[in-house]
């Protein structure tokens, strides 16, 4: 089954999202929340290091917390979807193991 | 309390894997973390670790920590075999990146590439990550 | 689906307990089971009774009392991280329960997920 990881990390403090890019399996589900929302922005220094890994994974942002941090209107890149928490728990549900990358 | 630290745990067995990327002292995740993996042994889980990003320090020999007076748990990671915890995995690019080889570290481990690594990840019932 | 929760960091520092509580009640509302919820690292300070934010902040130890009261939510410290942090049954909040590391494997034997949310 197709694992679900999950990255709280904002990309550019921390390699979390580097690093879950690295080894999670493709076709897996990626899901940013928290600080990993940033991950998600269109324009950024590492738009395109996530951009270009979209086709291999089905990415998710949480809207809850672009909300909280004012980027709600802000594009996202191609291919990311928007969820909200209960969104998230049917990710988990339909997903495998869950992966949190703290 | 007594019958969950039984060795005659006869319940069903998944597979946990503990993700460690996190280095020692700087932070308790790993010494917390261990302890987690030896209640799961306890259990008679079917338990592999992995050591990647930063966690790779975990492992890495020669740890005195007498000059700063926090308890040296690297030697833990050794008795884990006498709980039957033997499924311990190194990411290659993780320790290469730091400069460091297999004979860094204080216990026999398998080094994996990041596709092998992923798909013992995807294998897995349980991750635990700290 | 039955949910088992891990919370690794304490109410202030980090999101992670809000988070978890977003997850909790949005997986309660779509009718799935919460086995247990364990606080384990710096969780283990979402359990005092004896927090206490200013008025306009959310008290996210009473957000998870609640839940226990009413869901019947399973919260559950763990013995050896509260121990080294000043947390006992004495400052415990209702809800909350003090026990071994054995219920977080449990949680994650029993549960179909096990979900974690910490730094």
């Amino acid at each position: 089954m197709k694992m679900l990881h999950v990255v709280n990390k904002s990309p550019f403090e921390k390699s979390s999202l580097s690093s879950c890019l690295r080894v999670a399996k493709n076709d897996s589900g990626i899901l940013l929340i928290e600080d990993g929302v940033f991950g998600a922005l269109q324009g950024t220094s590492v738009t395109d290091e996530i951009a270009g890994r979209s086709a291999d994974f089905k990415i998710y942002v949480l809207g809850p917390d672009l909300a909280a941090r004012g980027l709600s209107e802000k594009p996202i890149i191609d291919g990311i979807e928007i969820i909200d928490y209960e969104g998230f728990v049917d990710l988990a549900v339909e997903h495998g193991a869950v992966n949190s990358w703290l | 309390m007594a019958e969950e630290f039984d060795d005659e745990f006869d319940g069903p067995v998944k597979r946990f894997l503990f993700v460690n990327r996190k280095a020692p002292y700087g932070t308790v995740y790993a010494l917390e973390s261990l302890e987690v993996v030896l209640i799961s042994a306890a259990f008679d889980q079917d338990v592999s670790l992995v050591f990647m990003d930063d966690g790779v320090f975990q492992i890495v020999k020669d740890q005195n920590t007498d000059g700063i007076n926090i308890k040296n748990f690297s030697r833990t990671y050794r008795a884990l075999e006498g709980y039957d915890v033997e499924k311990l995995y190194v990411e290659k690019e993780s320790l290469e990146a730091r400069g460091l080889s297999e004979d860094d570290l204080l216990v026999p481990v398998e080094v994996l590439d990041s596709k092998a690594l992923s798909e013992l990840m995807n294998a897995q019932d349980v991750v635990i990550s700290a | 689906m039955k949910f088992g929760i891990l919370v690794n960091e304490g109410p202030f520092t980090h999101q992670a307990s809000d988070s978890a509580l977003q997850f909790v009640t949005a997986a309660l509302k779509k009718g799935h089971e919460i086995v247990r919820v364990f606080f384990y690292h710096d969780g283990v300070n979402n359990s005092t009774k004896f927090s206490d934010p200013p008025s306009d902040d959310r008290n996210i130890v009473k957000l998870w009392s609640a839940l226990a009261e009413e869901h019947g939510v399973e919260l559950i410290v763990c013995v050896a991280a509260a121990m080294r942090r000043g947390i006992n049954d004495e400052v415990l909040a209702p809800g909350f329960q003090i026990s071994g590391l054995g219920q977080l494997v449990e949680a994650g034997i029993n549960a179909d997920r096990l979900v974690v949310f910490g730094d």
